[in-house]
């Protein structure tokens, strides 16, 4: 019963969230279109390419067609994962994209846990010690971290832990030169190196990670502890915990079912938020570690007019989020059952 | 005193505001015996509220017990640690609150709550709690229990979910009850069924109750003793019978003067001085004339596919006042916004002097003729005056739209004019609305509405949100200015013995039909249907000689699930 | 919670509400972000070398009494540039916030008293705006568009108006059955008067504290899209720029052409971040976070 009911909502959140997708995707076709020069031109294969190919993309993108039947190849294409090809690496824009995905991800997936191992607990004690010191200095901690701009708290972690303490590597990238990348299962590399049982390898992709983790994680740690304390302060403070109170509860089952179980729902969906932004943020720190991810692909492409990849970067991007918040909306309606499933 | 199970004495209390240190009670003195009823009573600012959330230790982080005592069976718990409170709370001492519904864990199922009101005194295994919580349910008059045990607050009535609540307040059997205003919000049928079962409840178990309420109606009905309540102070307190009918405290003495009682008029009801009234324009004076508003057969389907209003149709004659009544969901407010022209039928008619002013769109009836004369006032809770604009700005703003009034000097006239005939002073004229009191607030509302002196003034709820002593006050305004103007009121109230005193005709609705309609006096006295009678019968009149005798029993067919 | 205190809801205006929130950290988020103005404006006159004028002798010099920043890495005075950026950031930021605000309030204001069909496809809309990350979308933009200042100026308005337009419809769909609102109806106002002249002066105060929040927010992105080559471009001076420039400085330790950059850059979000939660606190203190 429980089952056929998530299957139910997973489906109807899934058919909510076609419309973004679709309006997404044409956004993206549109945004292309209005590239100046010759779009066929920079999804073909290299600069070097004759001028007999470059008729063949033409015919295949329908450029000489009106915009709808345009559309309609587009669409086609995606559906088969042609994204074109990349003018500086000679590769199909996907099959660099899918190479490259698994760096991003486990940048950012690292950086959302450390946040929010280091947010939740602090927002949460602030919450429960309103006014006092601590929460003083955790808002303090809060108002600052929004302030910092990424590029330049990864910058000075550098300096700091690699020019002045010799703590970290150099940063250029997720191995360093010495190291051997360990057989590909994940695409993480310390999934992949656990897996192996390379523990030096696993060390040693680790001391690359941490300093753009951390930066990634700074970034977004201070939305997410005032979030978090805002939203156990506002449950704390409402009707139904002060009858639990009058009624003699016991401190750690308020404390669970009462208090936490309503705030984790306005926290998770700041999750799904913070999220997004980092994926925005990826741009900003791939830049700063040389970190090969598909946000530094698609800048690199983007600087030197090689357009394919940046709008197969955008697609990715936005359909990942998409996804996402499908995920988040899901779990929400499991956590709360005021939300209907309709 | 070592017999009283609760005895509060001298109690100071202050919160801390960013304006400094707010008293909110000035020294407090109650005594409650085992088994007794007492009723606490005030208006809004007394204290009431405060003196029970600090018996119980859950005053706000912002407010602290600065002076007193607070005994529970000679135990002193004002000081109390933690621990101990929460100890007595739900085992000894109980509380119930105003707001059911928020009152209860959204995310957390009922069962599970009553569960967990059990779980925290009485060490039972699971299976004894899960049957102990169906039987409380069935205590509280749910139909079916087992299957209630799974719903959710979101899912539930306010009238259940109260219903849930005190549940879980006896679930330990505690000694002494405190019941904060715990009708409010609830229908007054409903409100019969909750206050019948929890006094039956609380007499039953021979638990004491301590009953919170600003309607002196409802304490004369159930309680043996009365506390009366101003500023944070027990200005007296006495037997219900007595108190009322001599009271001793001045303050006292205009309370019930201004609580509306079954005979009361509105030329008796008195507060802060008595106005002569001009006399009621003789019924013969108006016969001659065609009704000044006719509603034919109106029907308002909302966009979800609900039926607000199904079939409705009355006529209401120049001057006259007519009482639309019912319980929420009745659709006297939908009527109201369909007369007032703010909201446009699903079909039928609505007939102005004479003209079809439902053929207007709402989104043009601004521009038309008639807007000036159909106007409205609001309940003051929801609003009614725009933050940003002073009381001048409001009472302006029709006078130029609709009287197409610019001129700086004759706008002011006008205004100090409307001003002056709600009895508002003129100084007060540049203040906004954070800046006026209740009342204030209500005779800018009124006053906006008369400017442009209209022909039909609608009256949604004018006074529900103030206290019974600022109600009389409005009251009396309107009655006069209705007398003295020669306006016809359409008046929307959920109150039956304000529409008594107030209204000529009445309707009675119930799910968007009329279920009765006719002279006030005679369905009051001699009304047919049985919904009429259900809700005569359960208004808690005010009857300041002594208890009231009850009405014909409660009808139980109407008793919610 | 119902307490029986009425408290008084301080308005700007009056001088309880003013006095709530004058405390040090406000007054100095106050004068900071006075003191950015005046930079911005006077910046010409007060810079003490030209910002463009390269002394390659003199490069990647550690501050001293000369240049109390030092100097980058062709000789250029961090200083002088620092001043001379503050115009160009300062006015990016403003430029990209006052867009959003005004198209956000009125398309999200009229979505909200609309509601029905065009209140679903705004919504949707918006939705697929928000599917764009920050600077996924300038990075689109300035593709399609062309790389320029204006383009980013853009890119940070679009991006930035799906939280305008949500704000605006949320507080105008609160208000939209209040009293007032159907009195200014029965009082004669058209509905397009009722949604100029009653209830988007009421929630104007509510998005206008946001303005301050959000100028921090758009600095910083202005900041981030120069740094990584979008909008603006050297030589002019920009503190994105200098930052990034100046990374690839920072593994040989020269900290100072990193730090008074950022330091600009998170001192003047500061400010303009807690300027706007005192002004929130000062409207409602019950938002306080």
């Amino acid at each position: 019963m429980i089952a056929g009911r998530v299957l139910r909502l997973i489906g109807r959140r899934l058919l909510s969230s076609l419309p973004a997708l679709f309006g997404v995707v044409t956004l993206t076709f549109l945004l292309m279109r209005v590239l100046p020069g010759d779009p066929a031109v920079f999804f073909s294969s290299g600069p070097n390419t004759g001028q007999a190919e470059i008729e063949l993309i033409r015919e295949r993108m329908g450029l000489n067609r009106p915009l709808i039947e345009q559309f309609g190849f587009y669409l086609r294409d995606l559906a088969k994962g042609d994204l074109g090809n990349s003018l500086t690496s000679g590769q199909p824009v996907a099959k660099d994209l899918m190479a490259r995905l698994p760096a991003s991800l486990e940048l950012t997936i690292a950086a959302l846990l450390l946040a929010l191992a280091v947010a939740l607990p602090l927002g949460f004690i602030a919450a429960m010690r309103p006014d006092s010191a601590i929460d003083q200095i955790i808002r303090v901690f809060c108002t600052l971290g929004v302030a910092v701009p990424t590029f330049v708290s990864g910058l000075l972690l550098i300096f700091l832990f690699y020019y002045l303490l010799g703590w970290a590597p150099p940063p250029v990238g997720r191995i360093d030169s010495f190291g051997s990348a360990p057989p590909v299962w994940s695409g993480f590399l310390l999934i992949d190196s656990l897996l192996a049982g390379d523990l030096e390898t696993f060390g040693a992709a680790l001391s690359q990670l941490v300093l753009p983790m951390t930066t990634m994680a700074l970034f977004v740690m201070a939305p997410l502890a005032r979030m978090t304390r805002a939203a156990t302060l506002a449950v704390t403070t409402s009707d139904f915990v002060r009858t639990a109170e009058a009624l003699g509860l016991p401190r750690a089952r308020i404390l669970v079912s009462y208090i936490l179980h309503n705030a984790m729902l306005p926290i998770l969906t700041t999750v799904g938020i913070v999220f997004s932004t980092m994926l925005g943020a990826n741009v900003l720190v791939e830049k700063v570690f040389a970190w090969p991810g598909i946000a530094s692909y698609a800048l690199d492409a983007l600087l030197s007019s090689d357009y394919a990849p940046v709008q197969g970067f955008v697609l990715m991007i936005a359909s990942i989020f998409v996804i996402l918040n499908l995920v988040i909306d899901l779990l929400y309606s499991l956590a709360d059952p005021r939300v209907s499933i309709e | 005193m070592t017999d009283s199970l609760l005895s509060v004495s001298d109690l100071r209390v202050s919160f801390a505001t960013p304006d400094g240190a707010f008293e909110a009670l000035r020294g407090v003195d109650l005594a409650v015996a085992p088994g007794e009823v007492m009723g606490v009573v005030g208006e809004s600012g007394s204290g009431k509220s405060v003196t029970a959330l600090a018996t119980m230790g859950l005053l706000d982080r912002k407010g602290r017990i600065t002076g007193g005592a607070i005994r529970f069976r000679d135990a002193d718990i004002a000081g109390a640690s933690r621990r101990r409170l929460r100890a007595l709370r739900g085992s000894k001492l109980s509380m119930i609150f105003q707001n059911p519904r928020s009152a209860l864990n959204p995310v957390r199922r009922i069962g599970q709550q009553i569960g967990d009101a059990l779980g925290a005194h009485l060490g039972l295994s699971r299976r004894k709690a899960t049957e102990e919580a169906i039987e409380l349910l069935r205590t509280v008059q749910f139909r079916d229990p087992e299957q209630r045990m799974h719903s959710y607050p979101h899912e539930l009535s306010g009238g259940m979910c109260q219903r849930v609540m005190i549940a879980m307040a006896i679930a330990c059997r505690p000694d002494l009850l405190l019941a904060d205003e715990p009708t409010t919000g609830l229908d007054v049928t409903t409100q019969k069924h909750v206050m019948d079962l929890l006094v039956g409840l609380v007499r039953e178990r021979g638990m004491a109750m301590v009953l919170i309420t600003h309607d002196l109606g409802l304490a004369t009905h159930y309680c043996q003793r009365i506390a009366v309540m101003e500023q944070g102070r027990v200005v007296e307190e006495n037997e219900a019978g007595t108190l009322f009918a001599e009271p001793q405290h001045p303050y006292t003495q205009r309370l019930v003067a201004a609580s509306p009682t079954r005979e009361s008029t509105i030329e008796g009801l008195a507060g802060g001085g008595a106005v002569a009234l001009p006399p009621r324009m003789a019924p013969a004076h108006r016969a001659g004339q065609g009704p000044l508003l006719e509603v034919r057969d109106l029907v308002k389907r909302f966009s979800n596919g609900t039926l607000g209003v199904d079939g409705v149709s009355f006529a209401l004659a120049p001057g006259a006042s007519l009482g639309l009544v019912g319980e929420s969901g009745s659709g006297k407010s939908t009527i109201s916004r369909l007369v007032c022209r703010l909201l446009d039928q699903t079909s039928g008619e609505v007939i102005f002097d004479g003209q079809d002013v439902g053929a207007v769109r709402e989104r043009d009836f601004h521009r038309s003729p008639h807007r000036r004369d159909i106007q409205i006032v609001f309940q003051d809770a929801l609003e009614s005056l725009n933050p940003r604009f002073t009381a001048f700005d409001s009472i302006a703003d029709p006078l130029r739209r609709l009287g197409g009034l610019r001129a700086r000097a004759a706008l002011t006239a006008e205004v100090e004019d409307a001003a002056r005939r709600v009895g508002l002073p003129i100084e007060l004229l540049d203040r906004l609305p954070h800046q006026l009191s209740g009342g204030q607030r209500a005779r800018v509302g009124i006053a906006r509405a008369i400017a442009v002196r209209p022909r039909l003034l609608v009256l949604d709820e004018p006074t529900a949100a103030l206290d019974v002593s600022v109600q009389a006050v409005v009251l009396q305004l309107l009655e006069r200015l209705r007398r003295e103007s020669g306006m016809a009121y359409l008046f929307i109230s959920h109150d039956l013995g304000v529409v008594r005193m107030l209204c000529e005709q009445v309707i009675v609705l119930r799910a968007g039909r009329i279920v009765e309609a006719g002279d006030t006096n005679d369905i009051f006295e001699h009304s047919q249907a049985p919904y009429t009678r259900e809700l005569l019968a359960a208004i808690p009149y005010f009857v300041p000689g002594g208890r009231a005798t009850q009405e014909a029993p409660p009808d139980v067919t109407g008793v919610p699930a | 919670m119902t307490t029986t205190i009425t408290r008084q809801r301080g308005t700007l205006r009056s001088r309880r509400g003013l006095l709530r929130v004058a405390n040090p950290a406000t007054i100095a988020a106050c004068a900071g972000v006075v003191l950015l103005v005046l930079v911005a404006i006077l910046a010409d006159w007060i810079a003490p070398f030209d910002p463009l004028a390269s002394n390659v002798r003199n490069a990647l010099q550690p501050p001293s009494a000369r240049h109390w920043m030092g100097t980058d890495q062709i000789g250029r005075d961090v200083l002088s540039r620092l001043i001379v950026a503050t115009r160009l950031d300062l006015s990016i930021a403003v430029s990209a916030v006052a867009l959003s605000f005004a198209f956000g309030a009125v398309i999200g204001g009229v979505s909200g008293y609309v509601g029905g069909r065009l209140d679903r496809w705004i919504g949707r809309t918006v939705d697929v705006l928000m599917a764009f990350p920050l600077f996924v979308l300038a990075m689109a933009l300035v593709a399609a568009l062309g790389n320029s200042i204006a383009n980013v100026i853009y890119a940070t308005a679009i991006i930035n108006l799906p939280f305008y337009i949500r704000f605006a419809r949320a507080e105008v769909n609160m208000r939209r059955h209040f009293g007032w609102v159907e009195a200014a109806r029965a009082s004669g106002n058209s509905h397009a008067r009722v949604v100029l002249f009653f209830l988007l002066p009421n929630v104007l105060p509510a998005m206008a504290v946001q303005i301050s929040l959000n100028l921090g927010w758009a600095i910083l992105n202005a900041a981030g899209l120069s740094f990584i080559g979008l909008g603006a471009r050297p030589p002019t001076p920009e503190w994105g720029i200098m930052v990034a420039e100046a990374a690839r400085f920072i593994t040989t330790g020269k900290w100072w052409l990193i730090v008074f950059p950022g330091l600009a850059l998170t001192l003047s979000v500061l400010c303009f971040n807690l300027l706007g939660d005192a002004a929130r606190d000062a409207l409602d203190p019950r938002r306080r976070t």
